[in-house]
């Protein structure tokens, strides 16, 4: 690591050292050069992508020509408002997410719990990595799994019978919409879950116990109100990743999503101000959902 | 609740977890069409037929070339952040963290809806670029976490040495920051590809009529006659999605891909 005798590509060295100590005297010249191209990007492609999406969610479609109209209308949200059949699919989503994110809670904790207090630190290693391999890859595989799994004479129906029971097929419908969506966001439960019980001091369970506390009361008492902040923190996840899903609706259940209807609007009618209106819904939903989140303390959680 | 009660509960939800993984690489190697369970024969003529498919061999290429520009992309951007956050106190220093994970954060048909809104709005055409671009987005953040804790754990006192010892800004960062950050940014580049791969809800709204692989695959999966080359495809996808993820968690012990990255 000599840098004299260092060949350097590009000017020669003195203009260069020359022109890299100016730039070293002066910082903000650096700080420009590093967050313009970053800065740029998410300012206009990505800012300026949703800046487009809330005004075009105020245009309209030409009823004659089904062309694209540029201006000012409420036209979008009052059939947005007006038509029950929005209604029901965002109550819909709504729902299934609110249940996706509580069967998450549950099956997650006890996984969460056995990694956290109980694995051997090579084991927790394992573990953590089996848990995190899921949460980054083969979404769409895992759901066509599942399509594959629950249908007729598929390996569940086909367990089932081998039980000796008559066989049990859901096919596509919305338990199965339900339990692909829980099994696809079961990891983004289990870890942070399992962050927030790591972080509980040993000497928490033994002044629980020596207070004669018993395992129910200590979990009720001590762990659950430090977990808490987790717990809501894992939720953000499920619920807003199964808000934004149309893929498992589609694939797994006859029934229609937001995103569904997004979909369809930009996709086959080409309406794509109708789209962009109804994709301004679940912005809303989460904006309270973190809203609230936040007070609950979930983002130091994160 | 017991320990023993506990290590069931743990082994249950693995095999819940892993079970539908294992099901669909095993119908892989399925020698029928049908997809009844128990597989009755098995078969690797299927990989064969996906190989010399050539809808199958065009979507690996674009999926491949967009995994890896937007990979390009995100790392460039990433790290641009990361040492402009880490190293400098300006205005809207916090928003560009804020900024950078809104695309993942926001759910996806949002951000999808908001790309296909100013692609069809621009009158711009579904091109492999437009589907780079919704990519690059959501894998800057990737990148930007993993160098960020890099940067945070590595000390700026071998910079200082580096300089006093005559080397000028850009041979300090080719022979002593480059270095310190190569293994987190390899971690962060392959988790970006892992996450470019396997998208697929971003990439229905930018991608018009082309075929990514999930694209080809969620294309093809009704078609009964097609479910043998969808099953091994699945395996391809399996395998480029979990293998850089694998990989970039065995290289960075900064955490980096936790949940709260995506």
């Amino acid at each position: 690591m000599t840098p004299a005798t260092t060949a350097a590509p590009g000017p020669p060295a003195s203009l260069r050292r020359r022109l890299l100590a100016t730039l070293y005297r002066h910082p903000r010249t650096q700080l420009l050069i590093l967050l313009t191209p970053p800065a740029g990007w998410f300012g206009v492609v990505y800012l300026g992508s949703l800046a487009i999406l809330l005004v075009a969610a105020f245009w309209y479609l030409d009823p004659a020509t089904s062309a694209v109209v540029r201006e000012f209308s409420l036209t979008n949200f009052e059939r947005l408002i007006g038509e029950p059949v929005y209604r029901t699919v965002a109550l819909r989503t709504l729902t299934v997410a609110f249940l996706v994110t509580l069967a998450d809670m549950v099956i997650a904790f006890p996984i969460a719990y056995y990694m956290a207090r109980v694995a051997a630190p090579r084991l927790r290693s394992v573990l953590f990595m089996l848990v995190l391999l899921p949460l980054w890859s083969s979404y769409l595989v895992r759901v066509y799994a599942w399509r594959v799994i629950l249908a007729p004479n598929g390996l569940i129906d086909w367990t089932v019978q081998q039980l000796g029971l008559p066989g049990f097929s859901p096919g596509v419908s919305d338990f199965s919409m339900w339990l692909v969506f829980s099994y696809i966001w079961l990891p983004y439960m289990i870890l942070p879950i399992y962050t927030g019980l790591e972080r509980i001091p040993n000497s928490y369970f033994e002044a629980s116990a020596d207070l004669g506390a018993r395992g129910a009361t200590t979990f009720r008492k001590v762990v659950l109100p430090i977990v808490l902040p987790a717990l809501v923190a894992g939720s953000i996840f499920t619920f807003s990743l199964t808000l934004g899903d149309y893929i498992t609706p589609t694939l797994v259940s006859n029934s229609q999503f937001i995103g569904n209807v997004i979909y369809e609007s930009q996709g086959v009618s080409n309406n794509v101000p109708f789209a962009a209106a109804f994709a301004t819904v679940p912005v809303l939903i989460m904006a309270v959902y973190l809203l609230i989140a936040r007070r609950l303390g979930a983002f130091e959680a994160l | 609740m017991s320990r023993i009660g506990l290590r069931i509960a743990a082994g249950a939800v693995l095999a819940f977890l892993y079970i539908p993984i294992i099901v669909i690489a095993l119908y892989a190697f399925n020698a029928e069409r049908t997809q009844a369970w128990p597989i009755r024969q098995f078969s690797t003529e299927w990989f064969g037929a996906a190989l010399d498919n050539p809808s199958v061999r065009d979507a690996l290429v674009l999926s491949v070339q967009v995994g890896l520009s937007a990979t390009l992309i995100a790392l460039v951007l990433g790290s641009l952040a990361a040492f402009a956050v880490h190293r400098f106190h300006f205005f809207g220093r916090d928003a560009i963290s804020f900024a950078l994970v809104l695309p993942i954060a926001l759910p996806g048909i949002v951000t999808g809806m908001a790309l296909n809104a100013t692609i069809n709005t621009a009158g711009i055409g579904f091109t492999p670029f437009t589907i780079v671009v919704g990519h690059a987005t959501f894998c800057v953040v990737v990148v930007y976490n993993n160098v960020i804790a890099r940067l945070r754990r590595s000390s700026r006192s071998i910079e200082e040495a580096s300089m006093d010892l005559g080397a000028d800004t850009w041979q300090t960062f080719r022979h002593v920051t480059f270095p310190v950050i190569r293994s987190a940014l390899l971690a962060g580049g392959l988790l970006a590809f892992a996450l470019s791969f396997d998208e697929i809800i971003v990439t229905t709204f930018t991608a018009g009529t082309q075929e990514t692989i999930p694209i080809w695959i969620l294309n093809h999966l009704r078609q009964a006659n097609q479910r043998p080359i969808v099953n091994v495809v699945a395996v391809f996808l399996i395998l480029l999605s979990a293998i850089p993820v694998y990989l970039s968690q065995r290289l960075s012990r900064d955490g980096g891909a936790g949940p709260t990255s995506r």
